[in-house]
């Protein structure tokens, strides 16, 4: 690998992004020729993202350069280093895949009702912007692709229009993006004002007095966390997420959400600098909430894609709680453990996008076969669907923190982070990692019993609606895709100790300190601290699995009895026929747990008991509280000001000229 | 090299008589109700009369169901080998600390309630929707536990937190206190006994692990109830080697191992004891109870965690 290649590699994805956008709109009158060219060069984009990244990252090298545009004091600056590289190649990896699994499933598109032509546009657009974030080296430039990014992405999840209620989710997607980029614009300013320059590196050199860091970094904690989509700033996700196109919510999910992460990242390691551990707390809370409320919100869910979108809040949570960690340690000087939980969010960030991408994508085929989003009418799909099925539990497996699939492997290294709270003197950071943990442990287990319902309601079990029963495997394109991201999941599952390794170099430039031990014990046996402390051999533990499957399948298949099996009409305890209709449904699996933390939901939930020819029916509605105490009151404040400011608007042109004129004569009082 | 055969030795013994273990607590139980009860061996005939039967399978089983068996029974295992029982010279605990240990147990969970969901039927989904529902509370209550534990030693690894706990001087902290009677809580739930479920009921609307199983048959369900034993057993000896860790042999060397199997068989002995006594005494309760006794699990190994944060560290 040659480290110079990075810079114009990544130059290079981000012009064929552009490419598949624009160049596809010379073919408009042929819409398969015109699908093929745009997901061929967004491929070509992705593989020379990821390997942009790849170089970036493992060669530990920074390049930049300075490009002649925009104004004559203010240049572009673009740049790679370990950070970036290591998101260019999550971005890389997705768009790779999203590249593959893309023709096939927008093919059903074509003919509808919305131009393909639009989609493809805007799926390059959102690619390249995502590109160009990670690039930026100054905040201009920075700003300028971050809004490329947001507004693609908004006419993205406007796509299919013609229902309203998608129009008003693209529309509070929009509104909270702009807010969101009106703060990140803010918390740059704040820098720039102390170091009169927009570049990164002139902010990083910057003096920022405590006072004004503390600002900038809240004004990026709610900048960010809005695209992120932490609690309470999430309410876009489960409303944006499921009317996007699949394969553009894997993307938003998988990636767009990572490059906010990123712009933290950058922002508080890389540019504010100086990190306070009150700042910490606030993250790590913030991150706790998020997960156990992610969590708990998709357990209520009914609908497939939105449900995946209340996890996506999960493990941001969780990202947000490995950061909390990292920036805690690093204000009180433990810096190798503050690289340990910088490493387990980077890798979680990894893991997140792997298979969160993976669960999108089998959602999408298993929405455009079935023609179903309500999981109540699913079930028994794994005879239909066999690889999206197997695919699919793969994910499930890795979205729950079981070993031996990748989000084991940063929920694990999380923990390791907590358990080293012990090293502080403060009794109330003391008490807080441990509640951090606990809460961890909780939305782990939350989130495995989620899965299990989603599993069980969709693939096992019986069909549960005649779509269900009609529906077919999908097309070569969309499984490989899917098996592509499933063996991702196992393999960043199994080879921890070299993607720990890779990531290392990142805490190596942000704080100064990688793990030291982290190779010292081979590559079979993840060791972050040392062997003494904690120690997980993947591998191992595989081929522990496979022996004694092995030796217990010989010890039962005694060759001299009949081991044929007999199939036979489920037992059932010996009552009646079986029908699909007495299955359990998702909201069934769930109301236990519904029950016992009733009070997190505003629950509304009716029976009306049966009639004359009517049998009895059950309903139930389930909110976030989050609307209902800040976002509806909110929206009612704002249109009641804006009723009050509209007074102003006479219709009057003397009067308007008259606010110009003061207003004016108001900014020269001001200048002079 | 003989560290690694005296581990795959112990595991193989392990998995052979943990069936004793639920044979002598059913026996036990029945002698206190004033019934004959099966001899503690019963277990052995019943896995090889299943073992021997056909497999009779359901028409709408999925491929899930036939694998989720070999995949809960071959977790088990390998969860058992990552624990000390005899020794604590073991290198197999270096494969996967308490954390990973946790994340077998809840692979085995997950298989085997996808397993309860596959058929169809309402028994099906019924045991699966309420095992999930413990297991999401206790699980966080084990893991508290357990990092308080580890947390004595400054290790997750369990040869070192048991090698810590033998050899460090014996002091009743409070958060040893609290959270060993968070870890008993959750043990006696996940092993579903009661008074969470009852292990020895079909058929009876409270049931959960039996609702999950009840499609099973033959070898398929030899192997279910086989790894039922094995986590009973487990969790049996995780309690008494890390509440009550003397006798845990720290070396290799033949008296020690003695010594070893001895105090292991002892405080096995004992601990069914005490379960046959607590389940004669006490009555099954509500499922809808149940969160409140794990939410006490939950506070008390959390309270036992604060409480050596705070006030043991210095």
């Amino acid at each position: 690998m040659d480290p110079t290649m990075s810079l114009p590699l990544a130059q290079w994805a981000v012009f064929f992004s552009f490419l598949s956008a624009i160049l596809p709109l010379l073919f408009l009158r042929r819409p398969y020729l015109l699908v093929r060219i745009a997901f061929l060069f967004l491929g070509i984009a992705g593989i020379a993202s990821a390997w942009a990244g790849a170089t970036a990252l493992l060669t530990n090298h920074v390049e930049q350069i300075i490009l002649p545009l925009g104004l004559p004091w203010l240049h572009v600056f673009l740049r790679t280093d370990p950070l970036s590289g290591f998101f260019l190649f999550i971005v890389g990896l997705i768009t790779f895949i999203i590249a593959c699994y893309g023709p096939a499933y927008v093919r059903a598109h074509i003919g509808g009702p919305c131009p393909i032509g639009c989609l493809t546009f805007f799926t390059g657009l959102f690619a390249g912007g995502m590109m160009l974030v990670l690039l930026a080296a100054d905040a201009y430039s920075f700003m300028i692709a971050w809004e490329f990014m947001s507004v693609a992405s908004y006419f993205l999840v406007a796509y299919q229009h013609d229902q309203a209620e998608n129009r008003s989710a693209a529309f509070i997607y929009l509104l909270m993006a702009v807010v969101g980029g009106a703060f990140i614009l803010l918390a740059f300013g704040v820098l720039a004002g102390f170091c009169g320059s927009f570049s990164f590196a002139a902010m990083a050199a910057a003096q920022v007095s405590p006072a004004w860091s503390t600002i900038a970094f809240l004004l990026a904690f709610i900048g960010f966390g809005m695209k992120a989509g932490i609690v309470p700033l999430h309410v876009w996700l489960p409303l944006a997420h499921p009317v996007a196109p699949s394969h553009i919510s894997a993307l938003m999910s998988g990636v767009m959400l990572k490059v906010a992460i990123y712009g933290f990242i950058r922002f508080v390691y890389g540019l504010l600098g100086g990190i306070q551990w009150q700042w910490g707390v606030l993250v790590l809370l913030t991150g706790a909430a998020s997960a156990v409320l992610g969590v708990l919100y998709a357990l209520m869910q009914h609908d497939l894609k939105r449900l995946l979108a209340y996890h996506s809040v999960e493990n941001i949570g969780i990202i947000y709680i490995g950061l909390g960690l990292s920036m805690i340690f690093q204000a009180t000087g433990h810096m190798e453990i503050a690289a340990l939980a910088l490493i387990a969010a980077l890798y979680h960030c990894l893991n997140h996008a792997v298979f969160k991408s993976l669960l999108f994508l089998g959602a999408g085929d298993v929405l455009q076969q079935s023609h179903q989003h309500d999981m109540e009418k699913m079930g028994g799909l794994i005879r239909i669907m066999p690889v999206t099925a197997v695919c699919f539990l793969v994910g499930c497996i890795s979205i729950s923190a079981l070993p031996p699939f990748n989000g084991f492997v940063s929920e694990w290294l999380t923990f390791q982070a907590a358990l080293q709270g012990t090293v502080l003197r403060s009794g109330i950071l003391n008490a807080m990692i441990p509640v951090a943990s606990a809460i961890l442990a909780l939305t782990g287990a939350l989130a495995a019993a989620c899965f299990v319902k989603v599993y069980g309601v969709i693939f096992l079990g019986r069909p549960r609606s005649l779509q269900a029963a009609g529906t077919q495997e999908t097309s070569f394109g969309m499984r490989f895709a899917q098996i592509l991201l499933a063996l991702c999941c196992l393999i960043f599952g199994l080879f921890p100790t070299w993607v720990v390794h890779a990531i290392n170099v990142i805490p190596a430039r942000l704080l100064g300190v990688g793990l030291s031990k982290v190779a010292d014990n081979g590559w079979l046996w993840l060791a972050p601290v040392s062997k003494q402390t904690a120690s997980y051999g993947a591998i191992p533990v595989l081929i522990g699995l496979l022996v004694s499957w092995f030796i217990v399948f010989i010890f039962l298949h005694d060759p001299r009895q009949d081991n044929r099996i007999r199939i036979a009409p489920a037992w059932d305890c010996g009552f009646g026929p079986l029908t699909p209709r007495m299955q359990y449904t998702s909201s069934a699996f769930a109301m236990p747990i519904r029950r016992v933390f009733s009070f997190v939901w505003s629950i509304f939930e009716k029976i009306e008991p049966a009639r004359q020819g009517k049998g009895p029916r059950y309903s139930l509605q389930i909110t976030d509280w989050v609307w209902l105490i800040i976002y509806l009151p909110l929206g009612k404040l704002i249109l009641k000001l804006a009723e009050r400011t509209s007074r102003i608007q006479g219709g009057n042109l003397r009067v308007y000229l008259s606010y110009s004129f003061f207003t004016l004569l108001f900014l020269l009082w001001v200048i002079v | 090299m003989i560290d690694w055969i005296f581990a795959f030795l112990q595991t193989v013994g392990f998995v052979f008589l943990a069936p004793l273990m639920a044979g002598w607590v059913k026996w036990l139980k029945c002698r206190l109700q004033n019934r004959q009860g099966p001899v503690p061996w019963q277990p052995y005939r019943d896995l090889l009369r299943l073992s021997r039967k056909q497999v009779v399978l359901a028409d709408t089983a999925s491929p899930v169901f036939r694998i989720a068996p070999y995949i809960v029974f071959s977790v088990t295992v390998v969860a058992v080998s990552v624990v000390p029982i005899i020794s604590v010279q073991l290198p197999t605990a270096a494969l996967a600390d308490v954390i990973v240990l946790v994340g077998f147990l809840a692979l085995a969970r997950f298989f085997l309630s996808l397993a309860g969901m596959d058929i169809g039927t309402a028994f099906g989904g019924m045991g699966s929707s309420r095992e999930v529902t413990i297991s999401s509370l206790a699980e966080p209550a084990l893991l508290m536990a357990l990092f308080t534990l580890s947390m004595n030693a400054s290790s997750t690894n369990l040869s070192i937190v048991i090698a810590h706990l033998v050899q460090s001087p014996f002091v009743l902290y409070p958060s040893l206190i609290f959270s060993s009677m968070g870890f008993i809580l959750v043990a006696i739930a996940e092993t579903g006994r009661i008074p969470i479920d009852n292990p020895a009921t079909h058929l009876e609307l409270t049931m959960i692990h039996e609702a999950m199983i009840l499609e099973y048959s033959g070898r398929h369900l030899a192997m279910m109830e086989w790894a039922a034993m094995l986590k009973l057993t487990l969790y049996s000896v995780l309690i008494a080697n890390l509440i009550v860790p003397w006798g845990v042999g720290m070396t290799l060397a033949p008296r020690a191992l003695i010594i070893g199997s001895l105090s292991i068989t002892c405080k096995l002995v004992l601990l069914g004891g005490f379960l046959a006594v607590s389940e004669t005494v006490q009555a099954k309760m509500r499922l809808f109870r149940a969160p409140q006794y794990l939410g006490l699990a939950f506070i008390l190994s959390l309270l036992g965690m604060m409480s050596h944060i705070i006030l043991e560290v210095r």
